[in-house]
């Protein structure tokens, strides 16, 4: 979450957040559907994401209040059981599916892909006295981020887009008091949580899952053209970290195949 | 530099003629002409009909294109053609085409084998003056969202099934809906008379979405379709009455059940279609921009020109506080042109071609071409 919305709550919320200042609601990002807010719930010494839909004016209004209504409550839905199975997600603290908004905890951290991004700027660099273990700590976090997907299928719950921007990464708790203070290089660090289950359901179909893959495989190549290659060991990861795993893997295969006017060779 | 570019992947055979005067200049048109084979309501283009009309034409388009532009073999620098992705049969007489007059007029050597989806797109930039949009490619045969990274096209999201246009094209043979001048339009036109809004599946995921679902379904329901407003069955298909405006003043003691809803009409289901895939399009492009940080939109290919798309599209565009760059029909529709345009641009910086290894072929991802003309 590193882009901030220059412009302060360009749609107006409803209630009960329509009562509180806007100065009570700082602008994280606004999403393809969404606007986020850092805010307070249910209490104002509560720190809580607020994630706001407001009305699509380009789609038909019946239409809109339909999909809003479905995936809100999709999305409460799978938080909620996504965290009674032990899934590493935000916790839902309050929502109104008919106006529109989901109430949430505050993750720490930054996504993957800002890490990413930075990491890999800081590691370009300094190429000459890299320590040789970048391919180690790139790797260790593909592993982490196969684990975190495999945990949320095996629950039964498909995402429906998982990006880097949707995968979050939560710095451990520091233990070292010395090191606080000092500049930190950027680093790959941290536990994965999934965040933005705005397009997620609940499915057992293998399909589905392949399909999950599928979008964070292109979605990954597609931002992180440098590391595609690393993908491979996200995926090797996943197969391993359920039953029922390796036959999602067959049939991603059959997933990669189906794109429109795929080259057949290989 | 000028050169003449041969498309024909669809039903549409495409002669343009540009010419570039220096790489800092915008290019100039000096022809531009098409011919569309139309097939009869409820049929769709077959490649070997097509094929057949495209050799039918070739010549008299090709020679009416130099005519126009009031040029000589010797003034063209080289000669592009649609290499894929596209039909087989119309692409390979195109490209036979190609061949002859290359071989013809001394330009075996100059022989530039274009993408289809690349064409649209550097035409759409050039024409709109979009400088790094996401582009959205939707047409008859394609339905991509694509944003330039490092030198490639990269492909965000994409139709998993069949392209959008094909579902519209299929629904109108549905219907027999008329395919002159294109199926699509002529849904357009319908849709403007629809006034209810008929439950369609909505099948997006992420970046990507679905059709066939869709199609499947809209084909069911236009088999309940009332034949007129006398049509007593009580299986044809009737708005919901609470979504029906006019029934919603009056007298509040009739219950929902009493009330009848309107039959649907054949404008209503046009409507439906075009108002859930649109916005399913609509959708995945914003995702794409909230994605990659960007507020232009670029929309390219045959269903490109519909307007309520881009309506639509602007909508989303100014919620973003960005912009939609869109063509007419000249441009977003198949045409010569924008192959002879992004030929000459590969042509510029040294991409080479000649008739002994020139080839066509009916799959060419957007994402496979080296875009070595742009930063």
């Amino acid at each position: 979450m590193t882009d901030t919305a220059e412009e302060p709550l360009s749609f107006p919320l409803p209630l009960p957040f329509s009562a509180s200042p806007p100065a009570a609601f700082t602008p994280l990002t606004q999403g393809a559907e969404a606007h986020v807010y850092l805010t307070s719930y249910p209490t104002t010494s509560s720190p809580a994401i607020l994630k706001y839909r407001p009305p699509k004016l380009y789609r038909h209004p019946l239409l809109d209040r339909r999909l809003t209504r479905a995936r809100l409550l999709a999305e409460a839905r799978t938080l909620v059981k996504c965290r009674r199975e032990g899934v590493d997600v935000p916790g839902v603290l309050g929502a109104d599916w008919e106006a529109g908004w989901i109430c949430m905890e505050v993750v720490e951290g930054g996504s993957v892909k800002a890490a990413l991004e930075g990491w890999w700027q800081d590691v370009k660099g300094r190429k000459e006295e890299g320590s040789g273990r970048e391919d180690e700590v790139l790797s260790d976090l593909m592993g982490r981020i196969g684990r975190a997907v495999g945990k949320l299928h095996s629950v039964g719950v498909v995402h429906g887009d998982l990006t880097t921007s949707n995968l979050m990464l939560r710095p451990a708790k520091k233990w070292n008091l010395d090191a606080a203070g000092k500049e930190e290089r950027p680093n790959l660090e941290g536990d994965i949580v999934i965040i933005d289950f705005g397009l997620a359901m609940q499915s057992v179909q293998e399909e589905d899952k392949a399909v999950d893959l599928y979008v964070l495989e292109r979605a990954f190549g597609s931002t992180h053209p440098w590391a595609e290659d690393m993908f491979k060991k996200v995926l090797r990861v996943y197969s391993e970290s359920y039953k029922g795993a390796r036959i999602v893997m067959k049939r991603l295969e059959d997933v990669r195949m189906r794109g429109r006017k795929k080259s057949m060779i290989g | 530099m000028i050169s003449i570019g041969l498309e024909g992947s669809a039903n549409k055979l495409g002669i343009g003629i540009i010419s570039h005067p220096s790489p800092s200049k915008p290019p100039i048109i000096l022809a531009n002409l098409r011919h569309t084979y139309v097939s009869p309501p409820g049929e769709g283009f077959l490649p070997k009909d097509t094929a057949k009309h495209h050799r039918a034409w070739v010549v008299r388009l090709i020679k009416q294109a130099m005519r126009q532009a009031k040029l000589k073999p010797k003034d063209l620098d080289c000669i592009c053609y649609t290499k894929g992705p596209g039909m087989g049969a119309p692409l390979q007489s195109v490209s036979v085409a190609a061949r002859t007059i290359a071989l013809l007029w001394g330009l075996e050597e100059k022989l530039i084998p274009v993408n289809h989806c690349v064409g649209h797109i550097e035409m759409g930039r050039t024409i709109t003056h979009a400088t790094n949009p996401i582009v959205l490619y939707v047409s008859g045969g394609n339905t991509q969202v694509i944003a330039y990274t490092s030198q490639r096209y990269r492909i965000f999201g994409e139709a998993l099934d069949i392209a959008v246009g094909n579902c519209l094209d299929r629904f109108a043979r549905t219907l027999r809906i008329s395919n002159d001048p294109a199926p699509g339009y002529n849904i357009e036109q319908l849709a403007k008379k629809g006034r209810h809004l008929i439950d369609l599946p909505y099948a997006v995921k992420g970046m990507d979405c679905s059709f066939s679902g869709i199609l499947a379904r809209i084909d069911e329901l236009a088999g309940f379709l009332a034949i007129d407003e006398n049509d007593e069955r009580p299986d044809r298909l009737r708005a919901s009455p609470e979504d029906d405006v006019e029934n919603l003043d009056g007298d509040n003691e009739t219950t929902i059940t009493e009330r009848k809803g309107a039959l649907i009409t054949p404008a209503d289901l046009c409507f439906s279609l075009q108002e859930t895939i649109y916005s399913m399009l609509v959708e995945i492009t914003e995702r794409a921009m909230a994605h990659v940080g960007s507020s232009q939109v670029l929309i390219v290919g045959g269903v490109g020109s519909n307007e309520r798309l881009q309506e639509m599209m602007g909508t989303m565009a100014r919620e973003r506080g960005g912009n939609v760059y869109a063509t007419d029909e000249r441009f977003c529709i198949d045409n010569g042109i924008m192959i002879a345009w992004a030929g000459l641009l590969a042509y510029e910086i040294g991409v080479k071609g000649n008739v002994a290894e020139s080839s066509c072929t009916q799959r060419f991802r957007t994402d496979e071409v080296w875009v070595g003309w742009r930063d």
